[in-house]
């Protein structure tokens, strides 16, 4: 590991220097900005419930503590396979991002079900005004998660056809980027609409 | 196509003549005369509502915009002179000073950040007091009762509740003069904005809430109200009467209005006909129902009511 | 059967007849569209189309697209305003004038909607891209495909308004669509659709430019370029883009949700199930504001650069501007409330709001005074662009006097939503955006093209501009205080205002034959080209950067790359500074062609027509397409071509100068 570690430091400093990576970064600034103002819509018209359930009627702590936690070990996971993959160890990355993605995709599935159920019941996206941004909300933040699924599943394609060019380990590390920032956005939905919701 | 192109290139453009200064600027002036006689002849014998005010709220709004008015040109005057003297004077070939390299001066610099700093300064503070003293929501100092006056936009017409009087109008206000008016203002329709200039300012109509707004006039009149807020295809149409009179023509009317033939009662139903899309002309109501503007207000506002209770009002409105 | 009526979602053969005024505009639109078809064919330039042009990397020439693109929706957006003087001219009392209601309410808001998305911001991007990267001495953008991609969704969105025209309808809803009124309940047509997603489209589109931009900025500028050594337009554009990237998320957001009440029966903004439609008010209006300052601010950088040039002397204070442009950018963020102050927010919210709009006033002189003192003690020589600027000074100031009346909320009361404030935001928007903007072609002009503009027709257009606007909308003004409401299409003649109206449509007139002598203006200086060649590539004894190379300028911009060390770097180096060009020459790695943007643009545009139609198969389709588009640009590792060194040194035909 240590090795890893000293051939990689110095490609990390001049990384961040990359016009391509700062413009990321500002990318990702503005799909915060997007997401702030389905945040404050949210916050306005969540008590707008238009004589239907609130949130603590229908959410769950725990199964929504789950998908925290699984994407959370996953934004883990997907670091590591951001170090093996400037180390460009091949086998090793791709599993890593194997299980970043099988990850992925079952927080994704928790999500889908949750949004079954509530509509199942007949607490779908048309019944009030708190329901349309808790749908909105969640759901652009899924499916910014599905966006990067395909991503990794195209990064692993891209490994196992042409290995690790330097243009391919730019747009990885964007990819990660993304992963932990899509984190830190389930973390303020974690915050705001869950535990907020509830207590 | 060849031969176009060839006989195209062959044509002569005709020279663009060059005219000289001082003919462009006898041009200019002469065409802001122009401009300035046809404006006063279009505008001659009209009502200037927004100056011409005839109700308090109207007069101190209209005073403000006067003396903001006077305060800008104050300000324009000095920027003007300044663009025209020095375009003239340093113009290419005038032979005046030239200091190609001068970028800067703290000392006029100081001058025109802190002299505009100190005019903004003057202005809100004026921005403060009257935003507070001038604020629509603001009950008139008056020793008499203020008139309730319900108001709802429809689309595309106005109904004005008088639920003192236990009657309404369509698309027809009257007013006694020197009483404070308190305007309960909603939508049944998509947002419009309730607006008398001779009286003062507008404000929003939206559905599902209310807004307020306090007015009085001065003088006996008819005032010109309307909305102000496109909300669709008879938007133009949506304008009404607005007649400020004494307490005992006003008390008149009321009475002519409870014994005209027909007035017809105002209750959810005939209301929920009113309703529907289309212009009107002016027209009476008994007001049988003291709480209708409370529940077209109410109806949008499923959230702060059962789930039970809106659709129990949803079906009074279709059962009609 | 009921599968196939179901594949054409909503679709109907009558959207195609709307009467007689609307089918003379398809037909113009139809005939346009298929006579560019026609002369491309008949002159077998499809090819060159494609390959010069289309497929383009180069930020001059994608420059030149945006602008042609922008001259052509200024015709259209023209073409609407006289219409609509044309109908308040005519409609008083019984005359119901040539169109319907819903039909004038599609125009004006097909007026605003193109004269703000894509005229004012197509002259922007297209100005920025032919001169930023030449004025920061850099070969290209941060991103060139990316910045072709922004090209053809700001396209895209382009060709759904236009679309609408023909099959469908626009919305009549105002540009800003406020709901209810734009919501399923109230206006259930394709109209609003076609508005939503023409500027969701285009709006991604500005958004990606702010990021490119931004980073071309911040990361490619010249060696020995340090901030405060940039050109005032570059500080100018970077606080426009930092409100870009800031503030159009906000509109990509609530669009968003406006298209999902719309299409999903959700209920962000409805009156009914607890919507909000004051939460749409607010969120696109903290869009809305900063995006007029994202126009204007620009506006004012190029001014800074007009003065300067055209004075024959340094940019007087410099530091003050580039902090009165900073202030304009933080403070643009903290006004939106000023445009609803009548909805009743109570005392102290609207008092905040409207002295926060009076201290951009501040920064807004600062500059204004600033540009005066360039004047003074200079040598002006007045070209047509100096002729833009003062018109620019004279209507702009008056515009910015009634913003000040109009940011106190009790004045605001009396005039808000009425002609006065329609007057109002025509005087800043035209008189400063616009005439910047033509400022700023006329300057450039000859860089891009190798000629400059006919001169006395530019003169000629600068004057029947600004009587046109001063006679079309002082009227407007006086209208206002006379309480006409805006976006009426029939009024009462006991009002008395078809004098006004009328005087107001003729200075409309004059606006468009200005636009006629402009078009003149062009075709009589690729006429006269010959004896309007730039031949020293510095034709107005220009400051900056772009002025160093030849005219047109290449497409690699600098054989070798600039080494700054002062402000007005070039003015500098010609009056015996800092050489800016020096060393050996280097080969030059270019990005290749590529057709990617337009593939993207094309299938913006399926998936927008999908939504509009609920065509809900085309919608997934084209985002499969999208998809599968962009992981085969991932794949493709053949972008770049390199210019050898020895190559470019024989075409730096500039070698010898300074």
């Amino acid at each position: 590991m240590t090795d890893v570690k000293n051939t990689v430091a110095p490609a990390l400093e001049d990384e961040s220097q990359k016009p391509s990576i700062f413009g990321f970064w500002l990318y990702l600034m503005t799909d915060t900005v997007l997401f702030a103002s389905l945040f404050a819509t949210f916050i306005v018209l969540r008590g707008r419930t238009a004589g239907g359930v609130s949130g603590e009627e229908i959410f769950s702590l725990p199964y929504v503590f789950i998908e925290t936690l699984i994407l959370l070990i996953s934004s883990f996971v997907a670091g590591l396979a951001l170090f093996t993959a400037r180390a460009r160890r091949k086998a090793l990355t791709i599993s890593l991002l194997l299980v970043t993605g099988l990850l992925g995709l079952a927080f994704l599935a928790m999500e889908i079900h949750e949004f079954r159920t509530l509509v199942t019941e007949g607490h779908g996206w048309g019944t009030s005004a708190f329901l349309s941004s808790y749908f909105t909300l969640v759901g652009t933040h899924g499916l910014h998660i599905l966006i990067g699924l395909i991503w990794l599943g195209v990064s692993i394609m891209f490994i196992l056809q042409r290995g690790f060019t330097d243009r391919f380990l730019t747009r990885l590390t964007m990819w990660s980027m993304f992963w932990h920032f899509l984190d830190v956005i389930w973390i303020g939905i974690f915050t705001i609409v869950y535990l907020v919701g509830i207590v | 196509m060849k031969w176009v192109l060839k006989r195209l290139s062959q044509i002569q453009i005709p020279r663009i003549p060059i005219v000289p200064r001082v003919v462009v600027l006898l041009a200019w002036l002469l065409g802001l005369c122009l401009i300035a006689f046809v404006l006063w002849f279009a505008m001659h014998g009209q009502t200037v509502d927004v100056l011409q005010t005839r109700g308090e709220i109207g007069n101190r709004q209209r005073d403000l915009l006067v003396f903001a008015s006077l305060l800008a040109v104050v300000v324009l005057m000095p920027v003007y002179i300044m663009l025209f003297v020095f375009a003239w004077r340093y113009k290419e070939g005038h032979h005046r000073k030239y200091t190609p390299k001068w970028d800067g001066n703290k000392r006029y610099e100081t001058i025109w950040w802190s002299v505009p700093i100190l005019i903004v300064s003057v202005l809100a503070v004026i921005t403060w007091v009257t935003s507070h003293s001038l604020d629509p929501y603001k009950p008139l100092a008056s020793d008499k009762k203020p008139l309730q006056v319900q108001v709802i936009a429809l689309d595309w017409k106005w109904l004005f509740i008088y639920p003192e009087y236990q009657i309404a109008s369509v698309n027809e206000l009257q007013i006694p003069v020197n009483r404070p008016v308190e305007f309960t203002i909603t939508s049944d329709a998509p947002m419009n904005s309730f607006w008398i200039p001779q009286l003062g300012g507008q404000i929003y109509a939206m559905s599902g809430m209310q807004t307020k707004l306090h007015l009085i006039a001065d003088e006996p009149g008819e005032y010109r109200g309307m909305s102000a807020n496109i909300s669709g295809e008879g938007f133009a149409d949506m304008h009404f009467k607005t007649y400020a009179e004494s307490q005992t023509d006003f008390n008149q009317w009321i009475d002519k209005v409870h014994g005209y033939e027909n007035t017809r009662d105002l209750d959810m139903s005939s209301y929920s006909h009113l309703a529907e899309p289309g212009t009107s002309v002016v027209q009476y109501y008994h007001l049988q129902d003291q709480q209708l503007f409370y529940n077209v207000m109410m109806k949008y506002m499923g959230h702060s009511i059962g789930r039970e209770q809106t659709s129990e009002m949803t079906n009074m409105e279709y059962s009609n | 059967m009921e599968f196939f009526a179901n594949l054409l979602g909503r679709m109907d053969l009558s959207y195609f007849w709307h009467g007689w005024v609307q089918f003379g505009a398809q037909l113009t639109l139809i005939g346009a569209v298929v006579l560019v078809i026609g002369l491309l064919t008949y002159f077998k330039k499809w090819k060159w189309l494609w390959r010069e042009w289309l497929t383009t990397q180069d930020a001059k020439r994608i420059g030149v697209m945006y602008i042609i693109v922008a001259v052509g929706m200024l015709l259209r957006g023209a073409s609407d305003a006289l219409m609509l003087r044309l109908q308040q001219a005519l409609a008083s009392g019984n005359s119901e004038g040539f169109i319907s209601s819903d039909h004038f309410q599609q125009i004006f808001t097909a007026h605003g909607t193109i004269m703000i998305f894509f005229v004012a911001m197509g002259l922007m991007f297209g100005l920025i891209n032919l001169v930023l990267p030449l004025m920061i001495g850099s070969r290209d953008v941060a991103f060139p495909t990316l910045n072709s991609t922004s090209f053809y969704l700001f396209l895209a969105g382009v060709v759904l308004t236009n679309l609408s025209l023909i099959y469908g309808e626009f919305g009549s809803a105002g540009w800003l669509a406020y709901p209810p009124l734009s919501e399923l309940a109230y206006s259930p047509g394709p109209g609003i659709d076609y508005w939503l997603w023409s500027i969701q489209i285009a709006g991604v589109g500005s958004l990606l430019s702010g990021i490119n931009f931004l980073v071309t900025i911040l990361k490619h500028r010249a060696k020995g370029m340090t901030l405060m050594k940039m050109p005032v337009f570059v500080w100018s554009v970077l606080g426009a883009m930092i409100l870009v990237v800031f503030a159009f998320p906000i509109l990509t957001g609530t669009l968003f949700m406006l298209s999902l009440d719309r299409s999903m029966g959700m209920h962000f903004f409805t009156s009914d199930f607890g919507g909000n439609p004051m939460m749409y008010i607010n969120l696109i209006w903290a869009w809305g504001h900063p995006e007029v300052y994202i126009l204007i601010l620009p506006a004012f950088g190029l001014f800074g650069e007009v003065v300067a040039t055209f004075s024959r002397k340094r940019l007087f204070g410099y530091k003050s501007m580039v902090w009165a442009l900073m202030a304009i950018t933080v403070l643009s963020y903290t006004v939106w409330l000023h445009h609803f102050f009548t909805m009743g927010a109570g005392g102290n919210v609207n008092a905040f709001f409207g002295i926060m709009t009076m201290i951009i006033a501040v920064p807004t002189g600062v500059k204004v005074f600033n540009w005066l003192f360039t004047m003074y003690r200079g040598k002006i020589s007045f070209a047509s662009p100096m002729w833009w600027f003062m018109a620019f000074v004279a209507t702009f100031a008056l515009g910015g006097a009634t913003g000040v009346l109009l940011s106190i909320p009790a004045i605001d009361f009396q005039v808000h939503n009425s002609l006065f404030l329609v007057a109002h935001f025509h005087n800043v928007i035209v008189g400063g955006v616009v005439f910047g903007y033509f400022a700023g072609l006329t300057y450039w002009f000859p860089k891009i093209f190798g000629f400059r503009l006919h001169e006395r027709l530019g003169k000629a257009a600068v004057t029947l501009w600004t009587s046109g606007f001063l006679l079309a909308f002082i009227p407007l003004y006086i209208l206002g205080l006379l309480g006409a409401t805006r976006r009426l299409d029939h009024y009462d003649p006991s009002l008395g205002w078809q004098p006004l109206f009328i005087v107001s449509g003729i200075g409309a007139l004059l606006i468009g034959l200005g636009i006629v002598v402009q078009l003149a203006q062009v075709v009589y200086s690729i006429w006269k080209r010959r004896q309007l060649r730039d031949t020293t590539g510095d034709p107005w004894d220009g400051r900056t950067l772009e002025w160093s190379v030849p005219s047109p300028a290449p497409h690699y911009n600098f054989a070798r790359l600039p080494i700054v060390s002062t402000r007005d770097a070039w003015y500098e180096a010609k009056h015996g500074g800092n050489q800016v060009f020096s060393g050996e020459y280097k080969d030059i790695e270019l990005p290749r062609n590529t057709g990617f943007g337009v593939y993207v643009g094309i299938l913006s545009v399926l998936f927008g027509f999908g939504f509009i139609w609920h065509l809900w198969w085309l919608v997934l389709l084209s985002s499969v397409a999208l998809i599968y588009v962009i992981i085969r640009r991932t794949y493709d590792e053949n972008i770049t071509y390199v210019i050898p060194a020895a190559d470019v040194e024989r075409l730096d035909t500039r070698k010898a100068a300074i």
